[in-house]
Formats: structure tokens, C-alpha cells, sequence
């Protein structure tokens, strides 16, 4: 019963959805309030329906009801409450239905909270939105209905995929999803301005705040995916260039350089058809990562599904959204009034030197990802696309980038002094040379490249603080003063801030984890002591242990520093006995930013245990960077012309005055 | 005396590896240089049956055999670009994590300079473009006339003074 009525609601869904992609567009022809005011409703009926299907689907996985194939297939009744539910979206058909369910509280929210939008870009934001909508809803009730019954229900599931049985799975695909359908919103509103011919500054104004959410989410998304990955595979590898990483970094880099365009756009009533372009570019990024994962062209470590009626009806939607947005796009966009002149050396040239870097590196992805694919279907030639080739292609053309970004805020919108940034970044580059000069000193040797990415990070990160500073007059006015303007600035200065010392924070912890990380790997029995990096690991004994539904053996290793004992490391591997397949659980010891990482392997014929031991300076810092990055897009977020919206034009007021 | 003897077999193991690191331990080539560009070819070559992992990475037992293969041509003295022709021989470019330079891989290679150069050349055609379009290079149109400066002076003047007034 339960499975149908989430069925039942899942096409009244598709019904809501029809109307709203239909009628809409009809009343903004017609300059009819009723009829555009009808998108409002269905976008919140559909979130409802939508929701109920998705409930249902959640409610049916907690029951453990094995007369439903995708519950079957993908749960067990011994399976802790926690994966049971966040299995319904460990499987293709429960993801596609949390990506609708997503799209659906995106177009929700914003016909609840679009009241200040133009009724008749409302009407047709919401609209495209429904487009999106009825193209995923047909979808699912055609190639992937999560709520399929088997006649003769089976007693017990095959369980989930044991590697997804983990926290990760609870956050990574909701937060991915929220970034890759958020962009949707997007896609929407150029859409919407393209097909009315109308843009102006207001309209990034709109824009900017759902970029910005979907990119936060996107950013959080992939920084724990990436986590997820480390500490989970077994191996300590933390991004693998994998087909599946590059579909969700593609939409993220697009959706970066939407974020700076938008900006411009917003301050300067410049780069309209750019933004408007990549609005679409964004969304269709994140469509192809869609279609790339959910149709099992590849076939990687993510990859959960295979089969050929599902890749061929969203290569469909793929082609009709980005091909139809793009002739769109073609055919409109002359229409749209170019404005906001600037010179080269401005805050505008360094935004658009931004997105021409943050383009390039998209599109490196975007080749590198798909041109063995496009390769063997042309001619039959396999290759392989790896991390050599884009550590190659991709690193060189961040550098630039990173060094140009702390001088971008510190430039002046329209014509910019490059000199006098270049004098409010000495601080900043003498930081970054004593970081080289320090660390050549210390490494001596070494790596010669490392000190110099390094150099590049403190750059940008004291460039990002001296920013703070110049605007806040500190050193220069009395400290109360420096406290007072501190606290006048606006929330997205220092959202800038925080954002860009992300991103050299995150670079920190890429070099040291690929320079510097020690590593052990060797047969134990217990009693033997490992050392890496100065820390002595003693491996006590093993021992078995059963869980709710796998077997479990526990290594223990003590871990001491200097001759003093820190704690206890438990790592263990787990054997699924449903799936017959087993995962590595590695235990992890964290002292400030840096990691001891460790793993079991296989036991050997006379006792013994290989293990994996890493020790991996500053790794945290990885992901703390990109959590530096959303925090400053919440700040920005928070700011006070985003929360106030757009202002409403003034033409009411105008109409009230008497005529002369 | 046999967790001495634990301790003497761990580090000899530790000596054996010190200056790289090897993927299991029976797989360490005697000799550590050896053993570092084993471990450096390991990285640019894939495992076929894992998708875009490397061998050096990878759990499975064809990247054991790789891994092992690699080991034992490097032992047989032949330099790094003879293990990759051999491997390449062996099992196709689709070995190679880093695609050679040839015609069919030509566009991958190109694309991200080309996109970049490319963008970079578009962007400064359309900034030329506009600004002679848009008049703000000529001088003329930057000066005042005699009219507005005389009209500024006014403005200027009225402004002061009332500012004197308050």
C-alpha cells in the first residue's frame, strides 16, 4: 500500500509538473496574473507530492518490505536503522528520486520565497523549472520506478553495498545533489531572461544567493566525498581523478566561475550574456555528471548501475536541455543590452581572468574525462585518462589563477592600480618568501617544487588577510577604529576573505599529503613495532568480533611518541556475509592537522597481517580548506543586500504622484 | 628474546625500504633506487580491471602482477621507457594513465592550452573591440568643453557655498 500511494504520488507529481511547465508560460504571454500565479501553487503542490513519494520510499526501507524489488536489492533486515535509511539513496533508483525530490524543494522554495520577483520572470523561472521536473518524473516512472513490487516476496534483502555502509553515504550524495540540482535554479533564471529578453543587474541579484547555496553545497559535497574516499577505500588516496570526481568537479568549477561572474554583473552591470551563458553551462555540467553516473557509461568505483534504456532516455534529457538551452542561448542573447564598460587592470579584468582560468581547467576536465570515451566509440582505441595527465594539464593553469587571486579584491571596479596592489601585497609576498626560503632550508634536498606551492599558498592566504586588513585600516588607525570598520564591512568582504584562504589552505594540505607523507607497509604479528614518522605502533593482538550484519577482525595498535603512549588504534576489516565482500576500516589518529592512518590487508598462512601505515602531515588541511570556502559563502550569503533581495522598482510610488 | 628478534626483523624491513616505499612487502627490490623508480612507474601505469587507479594504488592481484612484472624488467636493467614499450606491447596504450603524444590523442593533449590561448585571444579581440567601439580612447570625447567647465565652476562654487551656510 505504502508503494503505491508513493507511486500514485510520483505521477501526480509528473501531473503538477506538466501544468506548471505549460500554463505559466501561457499567462506571461497573455500578461495574465492568474494563470502565471498558477506556478506558485503547483511548485508547492509538487514539493508535496514529492515528498510524500520520497517518505514512502524511506518508510518502506525502514519496514524492510522485500516485496519491493529496490528494497530487496539493496537492504537487509539486519542492517543498522542509519543505513537502512540512507541506502534509499544508495541505489539508482532511490538517488534519482532524492534528485527530483531535491529539484522539487528548490523550485519550492523559491515560489515561497520569490515574492519580490517580477511575476513574470517568477512565472517563467518556475516553468523551466517544471521542464527539468517532468523530464526526471518521466524518467524514473519509466526506466527506474523505486517502487516496483516482486510477486513472490523473498524473506531476506542482499543487503547494500557494504563499501556505502558508512556515515559518508549520509551526507556526500544529499549535499552533492543539493549543489549539482541547486544549480538548476540557475539554469532557470537565464533561461527565463533569455526567453524574455530582459536582463539587468537585478537579475544577478536574484541569482547570486541560489549560486551561491548550490556552490556551498557542491563545495561541502565533494570535500566529503573526497574524505569519505580517504579514509574508507583503505589506501589513504584522497582524489583519484576518477570519472565520477571529474562529473562532480566540472558543475563546481563552472559554477565558481558563475559565482565571480555574477558578481560583476551585480556590481557593474557588465558581463550579462557571459553570466547567462554560464548559468547554462553550470546546470548542463551538472546534467552530464547525471548522465555520466546514473547511466553506467562508466563503469568505476561509483558506478551502480548498468543499463542501456536508462543511459539512452537521459542522454535524451541531456541533449534536449543543454542543446535547447543553447540555441536559446544562440538565437537570444544578441537581444540582451551589453553595459558596464572597464579597463583591463580593474576589479572586473581580474574577475573575467578568473573565469577564463576556472573555463580552461573545466574544459581540461571535461576532455580529459571524456575523450576515452568519445575515442573508443569513434574508433574502437582504448586509452586511459589518468591523474598523471591531469596533474599535467590541470595543476599549471591553478597556479596562475592562485597567484593572481589575492590581487583581485584589491583592485578598484572599473580601472584598477595594479602597482598600488602589488604595494598592499608586500606583506603578503614577503610571508610567502620566507615560507619558500624556510622550508628550502629545512627540506634541504628535497622536493624543490613543494617549498614553491607552498610559497603560493601563504601568498594567497596572507594576500586574503591583508585584504581584511587594508579595509579595516589596521596597524594604520587606533585599534578601535580598525574595530569599528571591521565590523562595518560588508558580510562578503570577508566571505571573500575566508573563501580565498580556503583555497591556499586546501593547497598546504595537498602538497604536505603528496610530499611528505611517510608510509609503512609490512607483514605484523603481535607484538612487532612499526615506526613512521617518529611514532612507534605496537600491534597488541587481534581480535573477532560479530556485528549486525558482518564479521568483524580488530587489530591493536599502540601508538607512542617519544617513548610516551598516545592511544589506542583499532583498525579492522569487515566481512559482509551477504554480499560475500569485505571493507577496510582504517583507524585514524589525528594530532593537530596531520593524520596516523591505519589499515589492515589480507592475513597471511603463518598469522601474520599486512598493514598499511601512513603518516600524513597536515592532511586535514584538505578539507578544512574547502569548509573554509562554504563558511565564507554562508557569510556571503548573509549578507545584508542578499537578505534584503533586490530592490523593487519604484514605479508604484511613481504612479501616486499627481501629475504636473 | 623473540620480541627482540620481532623488532630486529622490523627494522631490517624498515632499512630495506627506507628511502621508498613499496606496496607489499615480499614486492621490495633490494636495491632502494631500483625500488623508487619502480614505485614512480607504478604511478603512471593502470590497473585494467580497476577503473583510472593505478597499480601502485591498487588492491588487485593484476596490479600485484604488474607491480611484480615492472619490478623484474627493472631488475633486468632496462631503462624506464623500455618497461612502458614492453608493457604497452603487452597490453595497449590503455595501460598508460598518461596518454602518449600521438595523432588520435592529439586533441587531448592540445585542448587545454588551446582553450586557454584561445579564450585569452577572444577576450582581448572583444575588450579591443569594444573599447574602439565605445569611443573611450578618444581624447576629445574624455575633455570638457568650455561650456561644461564653465557650468562645472558654477556648480562647484554653489556647492561650497552652501556647505559655508550650514
Amino acid at each position: 500500500m505504502i508503494a503505491e500511494a508513493g507511486h500514485y504520488a510520483l505521477v501526480l507529481a509528473l501531473a503538477l509538473a506538466l501544468i506548471q511547465s505549460t500554463v505559466p508560460i501561457a499567462g506571461a504571454r497573455w500578461g495574465d496574473h492568474a494563470l502565471m500565479n498558477v506556478a506558485r501553487s503547483t511548485a508547492l503542490a509538487q514539493l508535496l507530492f514529492v515528498a510524500a513519494s520520497f517518505t514512502a520510499l524511506v518508510m518502506l526501507h525502514v519496514v524492510s518490505d522485500f516485496s519491493v524489488v529496490n528494497v530487496f536489492e539493496n537492504s537487509h533486515s539486519m542492517k543498522p536503522l542509519l543505513y537502512k535509511i540512507t541506502g534509499v539513496w544508495g541505489n539508482h533508483e532511490g538517488s534519482m528520486l532524492l534528485w527530483v525530490a531535491i529539484l522539487a524543494l528548490f523550485g519550492g522554495l523559491v515560489a515561497a520565497f520569490g515574492n519580490n520577483l517580477p511575476l513574470s520572470l517568477r512565472a517563467h523561472v518556475l516553468a523551466v523549472q517544471a521542464w527539468i521536473a517532468s523530464a526526471f518524473y518521466l524518467f524514473i516512472l519509466v526506466t527506474s520506478n523505486p517502487f516496483l513490487r516482486i510477486a513472490s516476496p523473498p524473506i531476506e534483502g542482499r543487503d547494500l553495498n557494504p563499501v556505502l555502509q558508512d556515515i559518508g553515504l549520509a551526507v556526500h550524495p544529499p549535499m552533492l545533489y543539493l549543489g549539482y540540482v541547486g544549480f538548476s535554479i540557475s539554469f532557470s533564471f537565464a533561461v527565463a531572461a533569455l526567453l524574455e529578453g530582459r536582463i539587468d543587474a537585478a537579475w544577478a541579484r536574484w541569482v547570486r544567493p541560489w549560486t551561491l547555496v548550490a556552490w556551498i553545497f557542491l563545495t561541502l559535497g565533494i570535500a566529503m566525498g573526497s574524505y569519505w574516499a580517504y579514509y574508507e577505500l583503505g589506501w589513504g588516496g584522497w582524489w583519484f581523478w576518477d570519472p565520477v570526481e571529474n562529473a562532480s568537479l566540472m558543475p563546481w568549477l563552472a559554477g565558481t566561475a558563475l559565482l565571480h561572474s555574477a558578481v560583476v554583473m551585480e556590481k557593474r552591470n557588465a558581463l550579462k550574456v557571459w553570466t547567462i551563458l554560464l548559468s547554462i553551462l553550470t546546470f548542463s555540467l551538472s546534467l552530464l555528471g547525471t548522465f555520466l553516473v546514473r547511466s553506467g557509461v562508466l563503469t568505476s568505483v561509483h558506478a551502480f548501475a548498468t543499463d542501456p534504456a536508462r543511459g539512452v532516455f537521459i542522454l535524451l534529457i541531456l541533449c534536449l536541455f543543454i542543446g535547447g538551452s543553447l540555441s536559446l542561448y544562440a538565437w537570444r542573447a544578441s537581444t540582451l543590452k551589453q553595459g558596464g564598460l572597464f579597463a583591463p587592470i580593474s576589479r572586473e579584468g581580474a574577475l573575467v581572468l578568473n573565469n577564463l582560468f576556472l573555463t580552461s581547467a573545466c574544459a581540461t576536465v571535461f576532455i580529459g574525462t571524456l575523450y576515452p570515451l568519445a575515442l573508443e566509440v569513434l574508433t574502437g582505441d582504448k586509452i586511459s585518462v589518468g591523474a598523471p595527465f591531469f596533474n599535467l594539464t590541470f595543476g599549471p593553469l591553478f597556479v596562475p589563477l592562485m597567484a593572481a587571486m589575492p590581487f583581485a579584491p584589491l583592485l578598484a571596479w572599473k580601472r584598477g592600480d595594479l602597482l598600488g596592489a602589488a604595494q598592499r601585497l608586500t606583506a603578503a609576498g614577503i610571508a610567502a618568501l620566507i615560507a619558500i626560503a624556510v622550508l628550502w632550508a629545512w627540506t634541504w634536498g628535497g622536493s624543490t617544487f613543494a617549498p614553491l606551492a607552498i610559497g603560493l599558498a601563504v601568498f594567497v592566504i596572507s594576500g586574503a588577510l591583508s585584504d581584511l586588513a587594508e579595509r579595516t585600516a589596521l596597524f594604520r588607525a587606533p585599534l578601535a577604529t580598525a574595530m569599528a570598520r571591521a565590523r562595518g564591512l560588508p558580510r562578503s568582504t570577508w566571505g571573500t576573505a575566508f573563501a580565498h584562504a580556503g583555497v591556499g589552505m586546501a593547497l598546504i594540505g595537498i602538497v604536505c599529503e603528496t610530499t611528505w607523507n611517510s608510509e609503512y607497509i609490512g607483514s605484523m604479528k603481535p607484538d612487532d613495532v612499526a615506526k613512521v614518522a617518529g611514532y612507534q605502533l605496537k600491534l597488541d593482538g587481534v581480535t573477532q568480533r560479530q556485528g549486525p550484519n558482518f564479521r568483524e577482525m580488530i587489530a591493536e595498535f599502540t601508538v607512542s611518541l617519544d617513548g610516551e603512549t598516545l592511544r589506542v588504534m583499532t583498525p579492522s576489516k569487515r566481512n559482509f556475509t551477504t554480499r560475500g565482500s569485505s571493507t577496510t576500516e582504517a583507524a585514524l589518529l589525528t594530532r593537530g592537522a596531520s593524520q596516523l592512518y591505519v589499515s589492515l590487508g589480507e592475513t597471511n598462512a603463518e598469522g601474520a597481517i599486512a598493514v598499511r601505515i601512513y603518516h600524513k602531515p597536515l592532511v586535514l588541511l584538505i578539507w578544512w580548506g574547502p569548509v573554509l570556502m562554504a563558511f565564507g559563502g554562508l557569510l556571503s550569503l548573509s549578507d545584508r543586500r542578499l537578505r534584503v533581495g533586490a530592490p523593487k522598482p519604484a514605479k508604484a510610488a511613481r504612479a501616486l504622484q499627481p501629475a504636473e | 628474546m623473540k620480541r627482540l628478534l620481532a623488532c630486529v626483523f622490523v627494522v631490517a624491513a624498515m632499512l630495506g625500504n627506507s628511502a621508498a616505499y613499496a606496496v607489499q612487502p615480499d614486492e621490495i627490490m633490494a636495491d632502494p633506487v631500483k625500488e623508487t623508480r619502480a614505485r614512480d612507474l607504478s604511478r603512471e601505469l593502470r590497473c585494467m580491471v580497476c577503473q583510472n587507479q593505478s597499480i601502485d594504488d591498487s588492491d588487485a592481484p593484476l596490479a600485484r602482477d604488474l607491480r611484480l612484472l615492472v619490478r623484474e624488467r627493472i631488475g633486468a636493467g632496462d631503462s624506464d621507457s623500455q618497461v612502458i614499450d614492453f608493457l604497452v606491447a603487452r597490453y595497449g596504450e590503455f595501460v598508460l594513465l598518461k596518454p602518449r603524444f600521438t595523432p588520435h590523442t592529439l586533441l587531448l593533449w592540445l585542448l587545454p592550452p588551446l582553450a586557454l590561448t584561445g579564450g585569452g585571444l577572444a577576450l582581448w579581440i572583444f575588450s579591443r573591440r569594444r573599447s574602439k567601439s565605445s569611443g573611450a580612447h578618444d581624447p576629445s570625447l574624455l575633455r570638457l568643453s568650455e561650456e561644461e567647465e564653465a557650468r562645472l565652476e558654477r556648480l562647484i562654487a554653489a556647492e561650497s557655498a552652501s556647505e559655508k551656510k550650514a
